[in-house]
This record gives C-alpha cells, sequence and structure tokens, in this order.
C-alpha cells in the first residue's frame, strides 16, 4: 500500500529546514541570504519534478502514501498522499516560490532575512496542505501557512498594508475555524479523520449522513474554502490583500493561495459530501457566475492596475468553481487546468504590475500612459501575458475556460452562456488598461526616461512566458495526469454512486476506478476538442 | 485519631511547600542576602512538585477520606507546583527592580502553593475550604505586595472584598448542602437525592463561590483591576495558579457528585458563553497589554466553561465516554498556564521601574528592538489564539470535540465566534510588535535586559507550549485514563 520514499514529507519540510538555515545568516547579508533562499526553493522545485516521474498517470487514488501515527487519541496520523490533482498545484506551488523570490530581490530592501524565511514557510504550510490526507493535518498546514502570509502582507506591504493583513487573517479564520468544528463533527460521525478511510466507507455504503447533518457540515467546508476562493460576496479582503501585499506577497496569494480554496472543494467538499453538493449546486454555481460578471465589471472601471488584477482573479476563481460544480469530467479538470493556468498567467500580471510599481512607485492606471515607446520589452510581455490571461487560443487561460465552458454546457448551457459572457468581459478590461498603460501619448515626462526590463525581470518572465505557452500547446500532458483524479471525484460526487464498485481491498478508494476503455475516451475527447 | 505514615506521604507535597514557606519567614530576620531566600523558595517549590510524585506513588485516599492522592491531584499538583516554580524564578528580577522584601513573597508564595495542592486533592468540602483559604488570603496580600504603589493596594482591597464575599458563599454552601445530605465527603454524596432544593441551592452557592475564584462571568468584574494592579509575577501566578485549583476542585465536585451534574448543564452552559463574551469583548479595546491579558484570562475561562458544559451533559447519557472532556479541561488549563505565566513575565520585565511600560505602544517595532523577545511573545498570544503547533490550539481543540461530542453544537459555534474575536486582539498585539516603527524614544533606549532565570522561565513556558503542541500525547495519555479521579 505505502510504497517507500519519504518524497513528500521531504517536500513539505525542505522549505523549513532552509529557513532555518537562512537564520543562522547574519541579518545584513542580504546577497547571501537571497541566494540561498533561491537555490533551496530551485532546489524544492527540482524534487518536486520527480512527482512527475513517480506519479502513475493512470491509477486512480492517493500515490506515495506516507503513514505514520502522531496523536493516540483521538487518533490523528501523519497521513500524506498525492494524486493527479494535488500533483500540479504543488508543481504550481514550487515553481511560483522561485520566481517570487527572483521578484523580491531589490524590491525588498529591509529586513531581508525574514522575508525569505516567510516566504519559505509560506511553502511549507501550502505544500503540506496539497498533501494532507488527514483531515486534521490538512487544517493544521491550513493554519500554519496564515501567519507567514499574514506577516508578508502586513511588514513588506503598501500604505495601508496593516489593515489589509488583519482583515485578511480575520476572514480566514472565521472560515477555518468553523471548518475545524465541521472537521471534529465529521470524526464523531466517523470515527477517523482519515480522508481515505472516510471516502471508502462512504463509497461502499458503510457511512451515510443525515441530509440535514450532511448539508450543515458541507456549509462549514464550503464556507472556509469560498472564503479563501474567493466566491462572491465573501471577496472583499482579496483586493485589499493584493493591492497592499509585496509583489512576491501578490504572486503567492494569487498563484496559489487561492488555489487551496478550490482545491479543498474539489478534494473535501465533493466527495465527503455528494448529495449536499448536488443540492447546494445551482446556488453555488450561482454565486460563480455573478462573481465572474460582476469581478469583470469592477476590474473594467478600476483606475488601479493591482485592483484590475485582483478583480480580475475573483472573475477568474468563478470559472473555476463553477467547473468544479458542474460535475463533469471535463469541467473538472478545465478548473484544475484553470487553477494552474490562472496561477501562472495572473502570477505573471502581478510581476508585471510590480515591475511597474519599481519604476513608478504607483499602481494608478493615470499615471502611465504611452509606456510601449519607452519599455517595449516589457510592453511584449505585458501584451503576451494579458493574452494568455483573457483566453487567447494557444495560450493557456484559453484550455481552462473552454473545458470548463464545455464541460458546464454538458450540465447546463445557461449556466455556460452567462460564464461566457465573462470571457468577453475579460477581453475588455484587460486590453483597454493594456491600451491606457502602454499605448497613446506619453502624458508624464518621468515616463520617458522609464528602463526597460533588466536581465533579471527578462529572466522571470521568459520562464514565465515559456511555461504560459507550453501549457498553451501542449495541454495533453497535463490533461493526461489529472484525468483520471477528475474522473474519480466525479464518480465520489456522483449520488448514484455504485456502491459496488468500490474495491473490496486496501485503504485507498476505489470507487472511480476507470476503466481503461474509458480513459482511451476521455483522451481523444480531449485531442478533439484541440 | 493519629494520622497515619501514609496519611503523610498523600499530603507530602503541601507539608513541603507549608514547611518552607515557614522556613522563609524564621530565617528572614538572620539572613541578609537576598539571593538565599530565592534558592530556598526555589528548593521549596522543586520539592514540593517532586514530593507530589512520591505522593502519586502512594495513591489513596488520606486521613480518612479528606483527601484523596489520585492521577487527577497528581497533575495539578505537578501543575501548581511548576507555576509556582517559574513565578519564583521570574519575581527574583522583579522584586531586586522594585526594591520589594523577599522573604515573605516567597513564603506567600509557597503558602498559596500548598493551598492550592490542598484544593486539587480535597475529597470532602471543609478540607477544600481550608484550601481555599490557604490560597485566598496569601493571593490578597500578594496581591497588594507592592504596598507604596497605589494600584497594588486596590488590587489588593478590592480582591480582598470581593473574595471574602465569594468564600463566603462557598462556606454558606457547604451548610446548605450538609444541612441536605448530612455529610460534607464528595464520595459519600453519590448516593443524595438530586431533586433535593436544599442540595441544588448549596450547589449554586459554591459555583458562584468558584465562580468568582476562576473568574467566570458574571462574577469577573473584579478580574481587570487586581490583575492589572498587581504587581506582575503575582498577576502571572494568579492567571496560573489559583484558576487552574479552583478549576480542579470545581470539577471534582462536580464529576463526583452525580446530584451535581443533571442540574447544572445549563448554569455552565450560560457561564460559559457570558464569560467568553465579557472576556473578549472586554478584552477588544485595551490599550495596555498587562489589562488586556486580564481580560483575555476571563475568556479563556469562558473556553474551559464550555469543557465543563460538555462534561456535565457527558455524564447525563454516558458517563463512561466523559473521559475525554474531562482530558479537555486539564489540557487546556495546563497549556493556558504555561502560556500566561510566559506572556506576563514577558510584561514583567517590559514594564520597566515602576511598571511604567505596559501600554501597547511601549511594545511598537519590539521585533526590531528585540527580536527573541517579540517572537517569544509571539508564540504565547499565537497560543491564546489557538493556532496549530502551539499547546493553545490542542486544547482548543479538544474542547471544540468535547462540546461537539456533547452535541453541544450551539456552544461550540459560540466559542468559534469568540475564538475570531479573540484572534482580533491577539493579533493587534502581533501587528503592533511586528508592523509599527518604534516611536524614537524607545527606539533609541538600550532594550530592556533579560535576566538568566527570567530567560529560563520564559524557554521553559515556551518550548513547553511548542513542545504540547506537537506531542500532545505525551500528557494526554496520562491524562485519559478512566481511572483520573481515583475511582
Amino acid at each position: 500500500m505505502l510504497s517507500g520514499g519519504h518524497l513528500l514529507s521531504v517536500l513539505i519540510f525542505f522549505p523549513a529546514v532552509g529557513a532555518l538555515a537562512l537564520l543562522l545568516l547574519r541579518d545584513d547579508d542580504h546577497k547571501y541570504i537571497r541566494i540561498l533562499a533561491l537555490i533551496v526553493s530551485v532546489v524544492e522545485f527540482l524534487f518536486s519534478l520527480l512527482l512527475l516521474r513517480d506519479v502513475p498517470t493512470a491509477v486512480p487514488g492517493y500515490h506515495l502514501e506516507e503513514l505514520a501515527k502522531w496523536i493516540n487519541d483521538p487518533p490523528i496520523n501523519y497521513h500524506l498522499g498525492v494524486d493527479g490533482i494535488s500533483m500540479f498545484l504543488v508543481l504550481l506551488t514550487t515553481f511560483l516560490t522561485p520566481i517570487s523570490i527572483l521578484a523580491s530581490w531589490q524590491s525588498i530592501g529591509r529586513r531581508v532575512k525574514e522575508f525569505f524565511v516567510m516566504l519559505l514557510m509560506l511553502e511549507v504550510g501550502v505544500v503540506g496542505v496539497f498533501l494532507s490526507l488527514d483531515l486534521f493535518l490538512f487544517f493544521l498546514f491550513w493554519e500554519v501557512m496564515l501567519i507567514p502570509m499574514a506577516l508578508l502582507i502586513g511588514i513588506w506591504g503598501h500604505e495601508r498594508r496593516v489593515y489589509a493583513a488583519v482583515k485578511f487573517v480575520l476572514y480566514t479564520m472565521a472560515g477555518s475555524i468553523l471548518m475545524l468544528v465541521g472537521i471534529i463533527w465529521l470524526y464523531n460521525a466517523t470515527g477517523t479523520f482519515d480522508l481515505p478511510a472516510i471516502q471508502q466507507r462512504l463509497a461502499s455504503g458503510g457511512l451515510v449522513l443525515v441530509p440535514g447533518t450532511e448539508m450543515v457540515l458541507f456549509l462549514a467546508f464550503f464556507l472556509a474554502f469560498a472564503i479563501k476562493v474567493p466566491l462572491f460576496p465573501l471577496h472583499t479582503w482579496l483586493p485589499d490583500a493584493h493591492v497592499e501585499a509585496p509583489t512576491a506577497g501578490s504572486v503567492m496569494l494569487a498563484g496559489v493561495l487561492l488555489k487551496m480554496g478550490t482545491y479543498g472543494m474539489i478534494r473535501f467538499c465533493l466527495p465527503l459530501f455528494p448529495q449536499a453538493s448536488h443540492r447546494a449546486a445551482g446556488w453555488v454555481a450561482a454565486l460563480a457566475i455573478i462573481g465572474i460578471i460582476y469581478g469583470a465589471l469592477v476590474a473594467m472601471v478600476q483606475p488601479n492596475l493591482k485592483k484590475l488584477v485582483a478583480y480580475s482573479s475573483v472573475s477568474h476563481l468563478g470559472f473555476v468553481v463553477l467547473g468544479i460544480f458542474a460535475f463533469q469530467n471535463i469541467s473538472m479538470q478545465g478548473a484544475v487546468y484553470q487553477m494552474l493556468a490562472h496561477g501562472i498567467s495572473t502570477g505573471a500580471l502581478f510581476l508585471l504590475v510590480g515591475m511597474l510599481h519599481d519604476r513608478r512607485h504607483t499602481f494608478e492606471i493615470s499615471e502611465y500612459g504611452g509606456l510601449a515607446t519607452p519599455m517595449p520589452k516589457l510592453a511584449a510581455f505585458f501584451l503576451f501575458v494579458a493574452l494568455s490571461s483573457l483566453g487567447l487560443p494557444m495560450l493557456n487561460g484559453f484550455v481552462g475556460e473552454y473545458l470548463i465552458l464545455l464541460g458546464t454546457y454538458q450540465r447546463h448551457w445557461g449556466w455556460a452562456s452567462w460564464a461566457a459572457l465573462g470571457v468577453i468581459l475579460s477581453a475588455c478590461y484587460l486590453l483597454w488598461s493594456y491600451q491606457r498603460v502602454f499605448f497613446g501619448d506619453i502624458r508624464h515626462e518621468e515616463n520617458r526616461t522609464v528602463p526597460d526590463a533588466s536581465a533579471r525581470e527578462k529572466g522571470i518572465l521568459v520562464t514565465m512566458a515559456v511555461v504560459t505557452l507550453w501549457m498553451g500547446i501542449g495541454s495533453i500532458f497535463i490533461t493526461r495526469r489529472t484525468d483520471v483524479a477528475a474522473q474519480t471525484v466525479i464518480d465520489q460526487v456522483d449520488p448514484r454512486r455504485p456502491y459496488e464498485a468500490a474495491a473490496p481491498n486496501g485503504t485507498a478508494p476505489r470507487a472511480g476506478t476507470v476503466p481503461a476503455s474509458r480513459v482511451k475516451l476521455i483522451t481523444a475527447e480531449r485531442l478533439g476538442t484541440r | 485519631m493519629f494520622p497515619r505514615t501514609i496519611d503523610l506521604y498523600r499530603v507530602l507535597p503541601e507539608l513541603v511547600w507549608g514547611s518552607f514557606g515557614t522556613l522563609a519567614m524564621l530565617l528572614q530576620p538572620f539572613v541578609r542576602n537576598r539571593n538565599f531566600f530565592t534558592v530556598l523558595a526555589f528548593v521549596g517549590a522543586l520539592g514540593g512538585t517532586g514530593a507530589s510524585c512520591f505522593a502519586f506513588r502512594n495513591a489513596g485516599p488520606g486521613f480518612y477520606g479528606l483527601v484523596q492522592s489520585d492521577p487527577f491531584s497528581y497533575f495539578f499538583h505537578l501543575l501548581v507546583g511548576t507555576v509556582a516554580l517559574l513565578v519564583v524564578l521570574a519575581a527574583g528580577p522583579y522584586l531586586d527592580r522594585e526594591r520589594l522584601p523577599f522573604a515573605e513573597f516567597y513564603a506567600l508564595l509557597l503558602f498559596a502553593t500548598a493551598g492550592m495542592g490542598v484544593l486539587a486533592s480535597a475529597q470532602e468540602l471543609l478540607t477544600a475550604f481550608i484550601g481555599l483559604e490557604m490560597s485566598s488570603i496569601s493571593s490578597y496580600i500578594l496581591a497588594g505586595y507592592h504596598r507604596d504603589a497605589l494600584k497594588s493596594s486596590e488590587s489588593s482591597l478590592k480582591y480582598f472584598l470581593l473574595g471574602s464575599f465569594a468564600t463566603a458563599f462557598f462556606l454558606y454552601g457547604i451548610a446548605l448542602i450538609y444541612g441536605s445530605t448530612g455529610t460534607t465527603m464528595l464520595d459519600k454524596m453519590v448516593s443524595a437525592d438530586p431533586s433535593s432544593t436544599l442540595l441544588k441551592l448549596g450547589l449554586a452557592m459554591i459555583l458562584i463561590g468558584l465562580g468568582f475564584k476562576v473568574a467566570a462571568a458574571p462574577f469577573q468584574v473584579w478580574t481587570p483591576d487586581v490583575y492589572e494592579g498587581a504587581p506582575t509575577p503575582v498577576t502571572a501566578f494568579f492567571s496560573a495558579g489559583p484558576k487552574a485549583a479552583a478549576f480542579a476542585l470545581l470539577l471534582r465536585i462536580f464529576a463526583t457528585v452525580p446530584a451535581a451534574t443533571h442540574f447544572w448543564f445549563w448554569a455552565f452552559w450560560l457561564l460559559a458563553v457570558l464569560t467568553m463574551f465579557a472576556g473578549n469583548l472586554g478584552a477588544l479595546v485595551q490599550t495596555n497589554l498587562k489589562r488586556l491579558l486580564a481580560y483575555s484570562s476571563i475568556a479563556h475561562a469562558g473556553y474551559v466553561l464550555v469543557a465543563f458544559a460538555a462534561v456535565t451533559s457527558m455524564a447525563q447519557v454516558d458517563s463512561a465516554n466523559a473521559a475525554p472532556a474531562y482530558a479537555a479541561v486539564l489540557f487546556y488549563l495546563l497549556s493556558y498556564a504555561l502560556v500566561k505565566l510566559g506572556a506576563f513575565t514577558i510584561v514583567s520585565q517590559m514594564g520597566g521601574a515602576g511598571e511604567k511600560h505596559l501600554s501597547l505602544d511601549d511594545y511598537a517595532g519590539l521585533s526590531q528592538r528585540q527580536p527573541v523577545v517579540a517572537a517569544m511573545l509571539s508564540i504565547y498570544l499565537l497560543s491564546l489564539l489557538g493556532l496549530p503547533v502551539t499547546a493553545g490550539f490542542f486544547g482548543k481543540f479538544y474542547i471544540f470535540k468535547a462540546a461537539v461530542n456533547s452535541h453541544l453544537l450551539w456552544l461550540a459555534v459560540l466559542m468559534a465566534v469568540n475564538s475570531i474575536i479573540g484572534a482580533y486582539y491577539y493579533l493587534r498585539v502581533i501587528v503592533v510588535m511586528y508592523m509599527r516603527e518604534p516611536s524614537t524614544e524607545a527606539a533609541t533606549a538600550a532594550p530592556v535586559g533579560f535576566p538568566l532565570t527570567v530567560n529560563v522561565v520564559l524557554a521553559v513556558t515556551a518550548i513547553g507550549t511548542i513542545f504540547f503542541g506537537v506531542m500532545p500525547n505525551a500528557v494526554l495519555n496520562f491524562i485519559l485514563q478512566p481511572n483520573l479521579l481515583g475511582h
């Protein structure tokens, strides 16, 4: 059952070791602190690439599991595991961390050591969230990552940083503490915190939750995740946190932390509470669609460039939630794809906005204009990233949105048509803001002399652009691996779940065993749609 | 009726604490060396704590059932003993700084500890009353120990007046219970008639008396003033020791007397909710850290009372399953004692001569001036807030679990709401330390010195907080045993 090796533990705790090593350096050794942090995060990324090798593509269930006793009563285990969905989210995290470190190379000038320690501790928490298979352990990492993120915003952020940091923590805690009560309640019903064990019992029909109870539990979990995503109308912390956070904080926040919410929905809400998920799906979809359109409309009228990108996240994440609650394999995979694509392209947008801020120390769009003349390279990258974010075919945003709309259409054509509005609107706000920032006449004298992208910035942006392009054309590399995991979730959330499909032995859920022929079929569909 | 040797063994910790306290008083006129008394008190506290192991080895009822040595009393003896030990270490530098006499302070501290020991092991109500008085009277004096400071005297007077009032309630309660059941022995009340009004009234009186001691709303009004006025090491002691001991007695009474459990669930429910809100809402508006921590200790008493509600409601349906709820109380008190001791010790040191620097503004930018102190205080605050990898998280987790186990969902949700209110003001302190720039005057001032003994206290409490946050097993396995209360 447990294939040896401790890759997952290494992935979680290696950054913590790196952070400890950083603490040993002298405070004013800025150069070595940065280099060491970068090395740690790059090595971590290389480690995470091993996942691609070690996780089989077509086998459902969790892989590379690690299981150790931790607390006797109540029985809490240190249980880790990875599947096709969490694997890519881990990769996204480990990829964006070195990028964030590079992005903060010069813009972070004070309390440098603490900054990089916090960034690495954040990585510990986030990777831990994605790899935990024990509800309690999951909650633990979920809470642990709060503090580094809050400090990143609160210490190194902009003017209203303290307000934003406190708001961020209080919003998240409000959700998560209810989730804790939900977790304990679920434990009372099942006698275990172990996710695969609970799934197994649900699949075999050994555990049936009363509809009322199931709904309350679903809401306890869902609220915590919805705040994190953030789903309309719980999104109000996000613009503040994003605008006030330093660039690296924004990248990690948009790139990875928001995905913890959608990941939680996929991993916990749907499989554990299938009936409640179906009953709530209409409402959730409505909120998601409102979020898509509302986020886009607000983004369109934003005078603040960073806030514009923040609201675009609300819109894009709405797509992800919609894809999840359409309960279709294709839309589920689209949701996962969109999570990754959004991480890359919005991360890149925040990087670019941060670069503009480094030069002019403002986010106001009216302060810019005509920047394409002094900085053609940065302008080109910005256009490329904006196009990927608005879903231009061949770039990463397209794949996710397309799959989501396709799957959602199968479920309900109305949802898909409303959501499609968001695609159009995103083109509006991104291109319009691009035009105002980079084209037109130069209205401010200081804009004539802003320097173009430096070598370090070019390095970051080229990396991001390559990944964007590769995800746009090589999507089969990812969907081939998320397919089975998505199907597993779809089967688990099926209200008519075939109990006999559960594997008779083994503790991992086999509820979603996908016949090989079906895998081929899905893959063929995917190829055809592209 | 001479005590047998085994009886003496079973109260050995109290004997050690008491005799070292007496010794300190006797030697005071003869020894001029102040450090001598610190060492003496340290040895006494350590000896008493060690003696509790000895008492536990010889577990069983002592003095014909007046006291009982069992895992429960062992746990609390260790707890209050350790608290006393750490307060001795933390108080030395404070007494030095404020030029206060040493011997009496330590003597009173040890007497109070002995009283708390009696409270933890009392099986009979009058014995418990003696323990309560021993610890209370010492506490009244300790609160006013800085007699030249106006606030300290005020604190002492308030504590004394309200405290004696509460003790009177307690005593009256005992009388009523005796009138109803004909006994003051707890284990003989097992068969008492639960419907007796006299018994209910007596228990209500006891609940009021002890509710005062643990600062449960609506009997909490004295807490902020007393905690703020008392010398800070004494405040640390108050919030950790006597509170734990009073909770111990409350738990023993309401766990042993079955008549007590039926009726009291709603009383505890109400007390818990009132206390949580009173503490947290009060703390929201505080700008003085010492006062803020005082209000927070009210709130935390409320959390413990949630577990009490769980205990009493659990005992109705399924007494065998009540063990985790007891364990929740014990674990919470442990984690809470560690954290409050550490936090108040830092406040005591940072306060400076005359305790002038207690305001939150004095902590602005502390992370840059004294990063280690700021990090330590953050650990304590995060534990109070209940964030993972601290003991406070598991404490809260077990209480949540006990509440959900007993189907007290509304109580759990209200507690969750309170945790979030709490998060706000604990975070505010962290924000001030990490995200504000120090005032110019504070930035140029020399960093506040932390003597070795204080550092030991901080290290022990911080490491303990993290250790029990990662390995709660270490203590849980012990307090989860079925014969916790010796039967």
